[in-house]
């Protein structure tokens, strides 16, 4: 890929997400927001694409997109009630908020100027789904065993909360 | 070197994590403050899957490190908006300051 075009894409796709990102935290409207959550969830695959992690691409799209993004839709079809489009969304505290998130990326740019990173230049995996799918089965294998055990607790924890009370 | 490095990633990743923090702390709906921590979780992924290309492109622990996150991202997601909609049930709230059963 040419420079110019690489450069393009990266630019294109990071004002996508900022954007999308801004719109989640500000509308009114919270369905709104989730679709723009899913818009960001998207051009956030496409971040993964340009940096050659097709497989966490793949991924991202059908578990925050596919999963995450309509999971929270369910929840603010189910909670419409309350989620009035008239209803003020941000709380007293959200000016300082503004001022402290804004001082917080400031610090991590500063922080980001001052710091060497050990860069290598050596070529990518070039396989890299396979590579990964080795990896999760020789060196993470435990903590794989282990996502699937937190997986399952969330699972039944979450129909145990959301379940309807059975009147005794 | 490309055109675009490894500074680029992490400029975007910080300022998405700035505007998932924003919506933590200042939304008052609670799927909204669910939604803003997604955002921060994607943001740290970017970081992590940028490290990962850059500094160490012959191995992919930055890569695996995002599918643990991913995994609990997705786990957290499903509890969190099942303790809302029972929040929802039995309160018939859905707003944070609204809610302080727990607070005195």
């Amino acid at each position: 890929m040419s420079e110019t075009l690489q450069q393009l894409a990266f630019y294109t796709d990071a004002a996508m997400i900022v954007f999308a990102a801004l719109m989640v935290v500000t509308l009114r409207n919270i369905f709104h927001c989730a679709l723009f959550l899913a818009l960001g969830f998207f051009g956030i695959a496409g971040i993964f694409v340009m940096l050659h992690a097709e497989f966490l691409a793949g991924v991202q799209v059908m578990i925050y997109v596919g999963a995450i993004a309509v999971l929270v839709l369910f929840a603010i079809m189910l909670t419409r009630g309350v989620t009035g489009q008239d209803m003020k969304q941000t709380n007293k505290q959200s000016p300082v908020a503004g001022a402290i998130a804004l001082l917080f990326v400031v610090f991590l740019l500063k922080l980001m100027a001052g710091a060497r990173f050990a860069t290598s230049t050596v070529a990518p995996v070039k396989d890299s789904t396979a590579f990964l799918g080795q990896l999760l089965v020789t060196r993470y294998v435990l903590p794989f065993e282990v996502a699937s055990i937190v997986l399952l607790m969330a699972m039944v924890g979450a129909l145990l909360l959301a379940k309807e009370k059975e009147d005794e | 070197m490309e055109a675009i490095g490894l500074n680029h990633y992490l400029v975007l990743s910080a300022i998405l994590f700035g505007i998932g923090l924003y919506g933590v702390a200042a939304r008052r709906n609670a799927i909204g403050v669910l939604m803003s921590i997604e955002l921060m979780l994607n943001a740290v992924n970017i970081n992590m899957v940028a490290f990962s290309r850059f500094c160490a492109p012959d191995q992919l622990h930055g890569q695996v490190f995002t599918i643990f996150v991913i995994t609990v991202a997705a786990a957290e997601a499903a509890v969190g908006l099942a303790l809302v909609i029972s929040m929802y049930r039995n309160l018939n709230k859905i707003n944070f300051d609204e809610v302080n059963l727990l607070k005195w």
